[in-house]
């Protein structure tokens, strides 16, 4: 783990680069490094998240600013901008049960393939997808998904780079952690090693790759 | 009695003891206002949280204690929280004991349609398909028809939210369920007869012989 200024850690994300962003409707969103990515104008992003929040919050920004290719998400209802650009064929959007969605995060950090499950078999969402069934019940075959970044948000991050989340903020953080080559983390406090006790450290320090330094 | 509250009210007669309840945004939500006094419901907010309580008061909102809208929430004593995995493992493993969830139509199998409008309206269904898979009891909390048009149906016309039957609809006019696959009246609402409600259903409704009124004042 290593800590590192705001614009290095964006710096390391290329053009084009897949991104899984912590939040749900913005909550638990590493605002600041949204805020730097739109200022580097990365581009052709990828982003894996649960929706894609609103206009002038968490990935509504990214949105706003076109800097989206495609984005995978259970929920784009309350952003208007992103139904826009898909219309127009700018963006990409592919729509996924929440349940799925996370489930195939969670698979593709923890070394599985994929997943079996109930959501969506005779419905729209199965169109394209094998089924398979087990003890007379149908399942859908729901691949893993990984990213090339996790962008994480924590509540309390320790020098090590162990975090912990509050409230409703924690969602899809610590499942997105396990999920991609690189974590990139912020914090809203940075505490010295032994300040989070063990047994409320939720994403353990080996998986941060980069601590954002507070301002 | 709106029509908003005569749902509401029916449904709240559904939660009993200890049950752990996840409401949908709109009219569901209004059932949290119904609890029966003195009786614990664990109510689930799908973002990550057991024991939602209602809108904070002015200045008392905290920005990381929201409910699956994103909007400002309270946390009642014994609340917890957790990840988005837990949470939908929670609820497509059968631990959640009824959802209440909005519905656009549902069919005399009592399939519901709730998720799209193509061409319309295509928000994603966020967790509307693993709640209506997963929860041990579903429960549509709708208005009877839209713009004078059924919403109950022979058959749907909108993209189907799951194939794993409604176990009940409740309307401003009636109680409905769906036994042996038969959609069934079980209640009409205070004011309202029995032929109203089948004036206004499409989906050819069983009358069994007493229909009562729903109990709620």
């Amino acid at each position: 783990m290593e800590t590192i200024l705001l614009q290095e850690a964006v710096e390391k994300i290329p053009h084009g680069a897949s991104l899984m962003i912590g939040g749900f409707m913005g909550v638990g969103t590493p605002e600041r490094v949204i805020d730097e990515l739109v200022r580097q104008g990365k581009r052709d992003l990828t982003v894996i998240a649960n929706d894609n929040a609103m206009p002038g919050r968490g990935i509504g920004k990214l949105v706003s600013a076109g800097l989206l290719r495609r984005t995978i998400a259970s929920h784009i209802g309350l952003n208007p901008e992103t139904q826009q650009q898909m219309i127009a064929g700018r963006l990409q959007v592919d729509l996924v049960p929440q349940g799925t969605l996370i489930e195939r995060i969670r698979a593709g950090g923890f070394g599985l393939g994929g997943v079996l499950t109930p959501t969506g078999v005779g419905t729209l969402v199965e169109d394209g997808k094998q089924k398979v069934a087990i003890d007379g019940k149908d399942f859908l075959v729901e691949p893993a998904l990984r990213a090339d970044f996790a962008l994480v948000h924590a509540f309390l991050a320790d020098y090590l780079g162990n975090l912990c989340y509050a409230l409703t903020a924690r969602n899809f953080n610590p499942v997105i952690a396990m999920a991609a080559d690189t974590v990139i983390a912020t914090a809203e406090n940075i505490v010295p090693v032994g300040v989070i006790p063990p047994d409320q450290v939720v994403t353990p320090a080996p998986l941060v790759d980069y601590l954002v330094a507070n301002p | 009695m709106d029509a908003q509250t005569v749902i509401a009210k029916r449904i709240a007669l559904e939660l009993r003891p200890g049950m752990l309840v996840n409401l949908g945004i709109g009219i569901p939500t209004l059932v949290a206002n119904y609890v029966p006094a003195g009786m614990n419901v664990f109510f689930q907010s799908e973002n990550g949280l057991i024991g939602t309580g209602p809108v904070p008061e002015d200045g008392m909102a905290h920005p990381m204690l929201t409910d699956a809208g994103g909007r400002p929430v309270s946390a009642l004593p014994g609340a917890c929280t957790f990840d988005s995995a837990m949470s939908f493992g929670l609820i497509r493993g059968g631990h959640l004991d009824m959802t209440v969830l909005g519905g656009l139509q549902v069919d005399q199998h009592g399939l519901l349609a709730n998720w799209m409008i193509p061409g319309k309206m295509v928000p994603g269904m966020g967790g509307a398909m693993d709640l209506v898979t997963g929860a041990r009891r579903v429960i549509v909390a709708m208005q009877h028809s839209a713009k004078g048009k059924p919403k109950i149906l022979t058959a749907c016309t909108l993209p189907l939210t799951s194939v794993r039957p409604v176990d009940l609809v409740v309307t401003e006019l009636a109680v409905i369920a769906f036994p042996e696959g038969r959609p069934t009246l079980l209640e009409t609402a205070p004011g309202v007869s029995v032929q109203q409600v089948l004036d206004a259903t499409e989906a050819k409704l069983a009358v069994p012989a007493d229909v009562p009124t729903m109990n709620i004042h």
